[in-house]
């Protein structure tokens, strides 16, 4: 019964998919949650005598779905539809078996915005749990559609939403003479509206986010060498922020906004170092024959966990900082296996996610700070570059799949699994957009 | 060195004909042995030493030739089967001080990417570490590291990745 809900979610999820001619990028559950809450979505009522621009209906039941955690009915089961609270028989929805139902319009106003309105209901005690009524423009029915998917997530999980946010990636296609195109893009959280804010012949690595989602600083090649870049997504302009000699990378934006944490190798081996941006300052922070890079700041800006190999391979470590200064001794955090790197931390400060390497396979695993609880998240073995969603549900991460690079997502029990894969090439390098500040 | 060789090659001609013909007189074998000994000596090296930066550099069977350094696993330990070829690198670059080298550190694909480019470089600092040593000036040598960024060989097993985990010693105009 599960196996075949699964498939059905699987290819009725497929088939919602090509319908939306924006996305380079497909998205396949490839592990559902066993129990995930079905929930009916009808579709939408619009008003309006054209095509409405973008699907909203379409675009909340992928969400929910793609979180794992809700399995809608599909559409040609809905007894009815319903677009209005009076319009609601509870007693045939029951029978139907779902917990929740979720029904709405959307409408066209005379100043050519749009209005979505939705309500949220509980079946079984027919109680609205939730409804909104939101004014947007053409541009921003996607991201609204994304925000009630959001509130719907919220309100029957308790947790709130990251549908309406942006993934960062590399993508890497080879021309037909072997030269390599390196892009660095931005999209949905759902794969669509990509946009491609950088274009190279030379590796291009490293994305991270500025706290606001406005900036976004990475490692380029360009001329022949790695060094840091800073750039306005949306004003496209780009500036040369760190061009010492050596290394000039793995940049991290703390989360006041004013530093970046970053690795150079310019007195002599990999430190790593914090930049205030701004003013244009260096600090030191590490100083140790051995190689320290991958910083990562704590959400609370008061310390960084970074990769070094200063006790024979590398594990993860933690210093306290204080602004952009060193405030403690360096601590080691790791002890599982010989070889963890690359951490993201939850946005609770309460998790961290690595590359492990067990058995010669490389995993992405979760640290429990509190508990020293260690979980390996994966079962592919050549995972790197995990990075936590602003809501802390999920890790998205690179890994290999049929010999192309992809990415994935695992929920942080291990239960929920998804692939994104692109239309041709490999990508890497993924970097989960804070939440948007309106 | 060079003069050692000269010296060298004066005593093999005098030697050799010093024992064939015995009525000649000293003077007679010297004078011109010395003279041909030395300009032939001089003349020999001038032609090597000019040609010889070409030629060096291109022989196949010059140690010279060989420009990747390979290593083991998560190490950045120069193996000591290399430390011919780098002695002779070094000893090509001393004696060409406005000759410069770029040191390109690789990694393979396993593992985290940022740690990897850290590693390249490790390993391409070793190799410069070991050069400068014997004699190449510091400026005669860039590091770059570009991590598992450039394989050469694309498969996902040791015989891929062993050939990945390198360094490569670019020369200038190469």
């Amino acid at each position: 019964m599960i196996a075949e809900l699964k498939k059905s979610i699987i290819i009725g999820f497929c088939l919602l998919f090509s319908a939306n001619s924006f996305a380079t990028l497909t998205i396949d559950i490839t592990q559902g949650v066993e129990g995930a809450l079905p929930i009916a979505i009808v579709p939408f009522a619009w008003t309006g005598k054209e095509q409405l621009p973008e699907d909203v209906t379409s675009i909340i039941r992928s969400d929910l779905q793609r979180s794992g955690r809700f399995a809608p009915i599909p559409d040609e089961d809905l007894i009815s539809r319903p677009h209005d609270g009076k319009q609601v028989n509870f007693t045939d929805w029951r029978a139907l078996n779902v917990d929740n139902l979720v029904i709405g319009k959307v409408e066209l106003l005379k100043n050519n915005e749009y209005r979505i309105q939705f309500q949220l209901f509980d079946v079984i005690k027919a109680t609205q749990l939730t409804g909104y009524s939101i004014k947007t423009s053409k541009k921003g029915l996607r991201r609204t559609a994304h925000r009630v998917s959001d509130i719907i997530y919220e309100a029957l999980m308790g947790v709130r939403g990251a549908f309406d946010t942006r993934i960062a990636y590399v993508t890497v296609r080879k021309l037909r003479n072997e030269q390599k195109i390196y892009n660095l893009a931005i999209a949905d959280a759902d794969g669509a509206n990509e946009k491609i804010i950088f274009k190279s012949v030379q590796p291009v690595l490293s994305p991270t986010w500025s706290p606001d989602g406005r900036h976004i600083a990475y490692v380029a090649y360009s001329r022949g060498r790695p060094e840091l870049y800073l750039q306005n997504i949306h004003t496209r302009r780009t500036k040369r922020i760190s061009s010492y000699q050596g290394l000039n990378n793995a940049p991290a934006w703390s989360p006041n906004g004013k530093y970046l944490a970053l690795t150079l190798s310019k007195d002599g081996n990999s430190e790593i170092y914090i930049l205030d941006i701004e003013a244009n300052k260096l600090s030191r922070v590490t100083k140790n024959y051995a190689i320290d890079t991958e910083p990562t700041w704590l959400p609370n800006g008061r310390g960084l966990i970074f990769t070094s190999d200063r006790g024979g391979g590398p594990q993860l470590y933690r210093v306290a900082i204080r602004g952009r200064k060193v405030n403690g001794q360096v601590t080691r955090l790791t002890y599982k296996g010989s070889y963890n790197a690359r951490a993201s931390v939850s946005p609770d400060g309460k998790k961290v996610a690595m590359v492990h390497r067990a058995d010669g396979q490389f995993h992405i695993a979760v640290m429990d700070l509190p508990t020293e609880h260690f979980t390996i998240l994966t079962e592919s073995g050549l995972d790197e570059s995990p990075s936590f969603a602003p809501n802390g549900s999920m890790v998205i991460y690179a890994t290999a799949y049929n010999d192309r690079g992809i990415l994935a997502a695992v929920s942080v029990d291990g239960r929920t699994k998804q692939r994104l894969s692109f239309k041709d090439g490999d990508v890497r390098e993924p970097a989960w957009s804070p939440f948007k500040t309106k | 060195m060079r003069r050692q060789f000269n010296l060298l090659l004066i005593l093999g001609f005098v030697l050799i004909l010093s024992g064939c013909g015995a009525t000649q007189t000293k003077e007679d074998d010297k004078t011109p042995v010395t003279a041909e000994g030395v300009e032939a000596g001089t003349e020999g090296e001038a032609i090597n030493e000019g040609a010889g930066m070409a030629l060096s550099l291109d022989d196949p069977t010059s140690p010279l030739s060989q420009r990747v350094i390979y290593f083991e696993f998560d190490s950045s330990t120069i193996q000591s089967e290399y430390q011919d070829v780098l002695a002779a690198h070094a000893s090509y670059l001393a004696d060409n001080p406005d000759t410069s080298i770029v040191l390109e550190g690789h990694a393979d694909e396993r593992g985290s990417r940022e740690y990897n480019i850290a590693l390249g470089e490790r390993r391409a600092q070793g190799v410069q570490q070991l050069l400068t040593l014997q004699g190449v000036t510091e400026k005669q040598i860039q590091v770059i590291s570009f991590g598992e960024e450039r394989p050469v060989a694309m498969g996902h097993d040791e015989s891929a990745w062993s050939l990945n985990r390198r360094v490569e010693i670019l020369y200038s105009g190469q």
